[in-house]
C-alpha cells in the first residue's frame, strides 16, 4: 500500500517534470446568483468550458468528497440541487429548508450541515439517503458552516445573534458559543484542527477562535488607504494547508487581503473584482480563485507570487465557488 | 445514531407546531374578525391547545437542554417596556396607508424574539411590555406605572411634546427611553436630552438622504409644495437646509391652502384631476417638484397631475425612509421573511425603528453581559457598539445627540430606488454623518 503511494507520487512528480506547464487542470465551479447558473471553468487554460443552468439564486456551493458531485444552495428554490459531474445534470434535491446559502460536508463525506436561515436551523442531513437526519436550534439566520478537519466539531455562525455555534458532531449538541462582531458569515476550521477563522461583515474584522478553549485568540482588523472603513466586509475566508497565509474576501472594498496565518499580520491587499464574496483553492494550493459579485468574473490569484494573474468573466453576480480535482 | 437526536427532532417539530397554530390565529385574527361566535369558540380552542403545547415544548426544553450536567442558574431578566401614546390621524388618502394596529409594536416583538434566541446562549431572557395610553389619556402616569413594575429600557411611540414630559418625568432615575417615532428635528437639538436615544430618522437627515439623491441625479431645481400645518413648516426647514448644504436651488414655494379630502365623495377624482395642474401652474423651470406635507393631505395626487410633466419627491411620491417593505439588500430578505410570517404584514419603517432599538438592547445586554440599565448605556454610547440593521453597513448611536446613525432607504410605493449617503459626498470621518445635524453644528448639550 505504501510502496504502491510512494510510487504513484514518484510517478506523478516525474509527469510535473516533464510536462511544460506544472499546473494540473482542475475545474472550476462558479455559482453564479443571478445568473442561476454555474459556469464551469478549467484552471489550466483559464477558459470557460461551459454554463449549466441551475435553480433560483445559487449561492454556496461545495464539490462532495467523492468528486462526483456539487451541492448547490438554490437559496430562492429552498433547496440544496445536486449536481452530478459527469452528466452535467441535477440528480437530486436535499431538504435544506427555506433560502439555504452555505453549507459544509463531514470529511467522511456524509452527513452535509446546511445552515436554514428563516428558522434558525442548523440541518443535517445524509447524503446517502437524501434525508434530514436531525436539526440544531442555533442564533437567529444562521449562515456560515465549517466541520473541522476531524469531523468531529461543526462550527456555525449566526449573523443576527453574532456568535459562532461550536457543535458536536456525535452528541450533536453546541458545546460552545463565542460572541464575534456584527453579521458573521462564513466560518473555516485551518487544516490542522487548531484554529477556527470567522469573518463578521458588518464588523470588518476575521476572529481567529481556538478550537479547542474556544477562546478568542485573535480579532483581525483591515484598513486600505483610501478606503473608506464600512466597504471593508469581509466574507469568504481561506486559510492554507500548510498554515502559512489566509486569504480574505473583503467585499466591496474589492480587495482579497492576505495575512500571515502565523502572525495575524495583514500582509497585503490584493486588488480583484468588484464585491468580492468567496474564494477557493485549487487542490495543489498554487491557485486561488476569487469570485467578483458586480463585476461579473472571478479573478485568479497566484498564490506563491501573491499576485492576480487572470480575471475570467462569468454569468452574473458570481458567489460561490468549489474547484475538482479532474 | 446520536442518542438525544431524536428529542430534538421532536422538540423542533413541537416547536414548529407552536408557531404554526400563532400564524393560524393571526390569520384568523385578520380575517374573520366579524364571525365573533366561531371566532371566539375557535380561539378558546386554540389557545387551550397552545397552552398544552407550549407547556410541552418548555418542558422538553428542560429535558434536552444544552448542558444537562450542572444546574443552569435562572435567566438574567432584561425587562423591555413600550409606551405607545394613540393620536387622532387623518385617515390617509389611500387605503392602502392604513395604519396596521400592530404598527411599531410587531417590529419590537419579533426584536424582543430575536433576543431571547440570542438569550438562550448568553443566559439572558428578555420581555415586552406594551402600555397603550389613549387619546388624552395621561402618558406620564403610564411611563410611570412601568418603571415602577420593574421597566428602565423603554421605546416611546409618541408625538415630540409628549415624550418630552416622559423624559422630563423619569429625568433623576435610571432609565433610558428609546425615541422610535417622533422625527422632530428640535428633540436632537435644542430640546435634547440626556435620557433619549433615537431610532427615528429626524426630518433633517430623511431631507438629506433625499436631497443627496436628487444631487447626484441632477435634478438640482425645485418647486416646493407645503400645506399650512407647523409640522409642514418643520419639514420645509429640512428642505431648505438639505438644499442649501448639497447644492439645490429652491425655484419657488407654494403653500397649499385647500382641504381635498375628497377621496369618499364620488366625483373627487375629476376634482383633483383640475386642482392640482392648475396648482402647479406657471412656476419657474425645475427638475423636481417637492412636497411637504406631512399629513398626506393633498401629496399624493400630485404625481402624475402636475402641470409640467414633472417628477414628486418629499412626502409623496419619492420618500427617503428608515425601512422599506421591498427592499431585499444587505440580507433584508431574512428580516421580511421572518416579520411576514410572524405578524401576518409587511414590516414598516416604524416597526424597523422598534425593531433596531430593541435589538440594540439585546446587543447592549449580551455584550455587556448584564441586564443593568446603567451598564447597557454605557455600552450603546461607547465606541464599541455597533449593530448590523440589514443597511449595508453598521448602525450606532451619535455621541453629540444619541441619534442612530443609519443609511436611509429612498423609495417610491413600489421599490426602493437607492440608499444615501450617496457616493461622492464626503465627510472628514464618515460618509453617513453628511445625513442630518452634524457635531460642528449641533445644538445639544446633555
Amino acid at each position: 500500500m505504501r510502496r504502491s503511494r510512494i510510487a504513484t507520487v514518484a510517478i506523478a512528480a516525474l509527469l510535473c517534470a516533464w510536462s511544460t506547464d506544472p499546473a494540473f487542470a482542475y475545474t472550476v465551479y462558479v455559482a453564479n446568483e443571478k445568473g442561476n447558473s454555474l459556469t464551469v471553468i478549467d484552471s489550466d487554460t483559464f477558459s470557460v468550458l461551459t454554463t449549466i443552468p441551475v435553480g433560483q439564486r445559487p449561492r454556496g456551493i461545495m464539490l462532495t468528497k467523492d468528486g462526483k458531485q456539487v451541492l448547490i444552495c438554490a437559496s430562492d428554490s429552498n433547496t440544496v440541487q445536486v449536481l452530478d459531474i459527469a452528466s452535467r445534470q441535477i440528480v437530486a434535491d436535499l431538504p435544506s429548508g427555506p433560502d439555504p446559502e452555505l453549507l459544509d460536508i463531514h470529511p467522511s463525506g456524509s452527513p452535509v450541515y446546511i445552515a436554514n436561515e428563516d428558522d434558525s436551523l442548523l440541518t443535517v442531513v445524509d447524503l446517502e439517503t437524501k434525508k434530514a437526519i436531525a436539526e440544531i436550534a442555533v442564533g437567529v439566520e444562521p449562515e456560515g458552516v465549517g466541520v473541522s478537519p476531524d469531523g468531529k466539531l461543526v462550527a456555525v455562525t449566526s449573523e443576527t445573534t453574532n456568535m459562532a455555534h461550536i457543535i458536536d458532531t456525535e452528541s450533536l449538541e453546541i458545546v460552545s458559543n463565542v460572541l464575534v462582531g456584527q453579521r458573521p458569515r462564513f466560518a473555516e476550521f485551518t487544516a490542522d484542527g487548531t484554529q477556527l477563522w470567522v469573518s463578521s461583515e458588518v464588523a470588518g474584522t476575521v476572529s481567529v477562535i481556538d478550537a479547542k478553549t474556544h477562546e478568542i485568540i485573535k480579532v483581525i482588523n483591515f484598513e486600505i488607504p483610501g478606503v473608506q472603513p464600512q466597504y471593508i466586509q469581509p466574507v469568504g475566508v481561506r486559510v492554507s494547508e500548510d498554515g502559512a497565509k489566509a486569504f480574505v474576501a473583503l467585499g466591496p472594498a474589492n480587495r482579497v487581503a492576505v495575512i500571515d496565518a502565523k502572525t495575524f499580520e495583514v500582509i497585503d491587499y490584493l486588488l480583484v473584482g468588484k464585491r468580492v464574496w468567496q474564494l477557493a483553492f485549487t487542490p495543489d494550493q498554487k491557485l486561488l480563485f476569487a469570485t467578483n459579485g458586480n463585476s461579473n468574473d472571478v479573478s485568479v490569484i497566484d498564490v506563491a507570487r501573491l499576485k492576480v494573474i487572470k480575471s475570467i468573466p462569468t454569468g452574473t453576480a458570481p458567489w460561490g465557488v468549489t474547484i475538482s480535482q479532474d | 445514531m446520536p442518542p438525544n437526536y431524536k428529542a430534538i427532532a421532536e422538540k423542533t417539530i413541537r416547536t414548529g407546531l407552536t408557531e404554526k397554530f400563532f400564524a393560524l390565529r393571526r390569520q384568523f385574527g385578520v380575517q374573520i374578525t366579524l364571525s365573533t361566535s366561531y371566532y371566539n369558540v375557535l380561539m378558546a380552542a386554540i389557545t387551550a391547545l397552545l397552552v398544552f403545547l407550549t407547556w410541552n415544548t418548555l418542558m422538553a426544553g428542560d429535558a434536552s437542554a444544552p448542558k444537562p450536567s450542572a444546574a443552569k442558574p435562572a435567566p438574567t431578566l432584561v425587562s423591555v417596556g413600550y409606551l405607545k401614546q394613540q393620536v387622532v390621524e387623518p385617515i390617509p388618502l389611500s387605503r392602502l396607508n392604513v395604519k396596521p394596529d400592530d404598527l411599531g409594536i410587531a417590529g419590537a416583538r419579533i426584536a424582543s424574539k430575536d433576543n431571547n434566541t440570542t438569550g438562550k446562549f448568553t443566559n439572558q431572557r428578555f420581555t415586552l411590555q406594551v402600555v397603550d395610553v389613549p387619546v388624552g389619556g395621561d402618558a406620564v402616569a403610564a411611563l410611570n406605572k412601568l418603571v415602577e413594575s420593574g421597566h428602565r429600557l423603554i421605546l416611546v411611540d409618541a408625538p415630540a411634546d409628549i415624550l418630552l414630559q416622559l423624559s422630563d418625568a423619569v429625568k433623576a432615575q435610571d432609565v433610558l427611553l428609546f425615541n422610535v417615532s417622533a422625527p422632530d428635528v428640535h428633540l436632537r437639538q435644542k430640546d435634547c436630552r440626556a435620557n433619549v436615544l433615537h431610532t427615528a430618522p429626524d426630518l433633517a437627515m430623511l431631507a438629506d438622504a433625499l436631497a443627496q439623491y436628487l444631487v447626484w441625479k441632477k435634478w438640482q431645481r425645485w418647486l416646493v409644495a407645503t400645506g399650512v400645518y407647523p409640522e409642514d413648516q418643520a419639514y420645509l426647514e429640512a428642505i431648505r437646509r438639505a438644499a442649501k448644504r448639497f447644492g439645490a436651488t429652491i425655484v419657488a414655494e407654494r403653500e397649499y391652502k385647500e382641504e381635498p379630502g375628497a377621496r369618499r365623495s364620488d366625483t373627487g377624482q375629476q376634482l383633483i384631476q383640475k386642482q392640482m395642474p392648475v396648482f402647479t401652474q406657471g412656476a419657474p423651470s425645475y427638475d423636481v417638484l417637492i412636497v411637504a406635507d406631512r399629513r398626506e393631505l393633498f401629496g399624493p395626487y400630485l404625481p402624475f397631475r402636475t402641470w409640467d410633466p414633472r417628477p414628486v419627491a418629499g412626502t409623496a411620491g419619492l420618500e427617503a425612509m428608515s425601512w422599506h417593505p421591498a427592499h431585499e439588500q444587505w440580507g433584508a430578505t431574512q428580516i421580511q421573511n421572518r416579520f411576514q410570517k410572524f405578524a401576518g404584514r409587511f414590516m414598516l419603517p416604524l416597526d424597523y425603528q422598534a425593531w433596531v432599538a430593541v435589538r440594540a438592547i439585546g446587543e447592549g445586554a449580551s455584550r455587556a453581559r448584564s441586564a443593568d440599565v446603567a451598564a447597557i448605556e454605557t455600552y450603546l454610547r461607547s465606541d464599541k457598539f455597533d449593530l448590523a440593521a440589514f443597511k449595508g453597513q453598521k448602525v450606532t448611536f451619535r455621541k453629540w445627540d444619541g441619534q442612530m446613525r443609519q443609511p436611509i432607504i429612498i423609495a417610491d410605493a413600489e421599490l426602493p430606488v437607492s440608499t444615501s449617503p450617496q457616493q461622492g459626498f464626503l465627510h472628514q470621518h464618515a460618509e453617513i454623518d453628511t445625513l442630518g445635524i452634524d457635531e460642528p453644528e449641533s445644538l445639544c448639550h446633555f
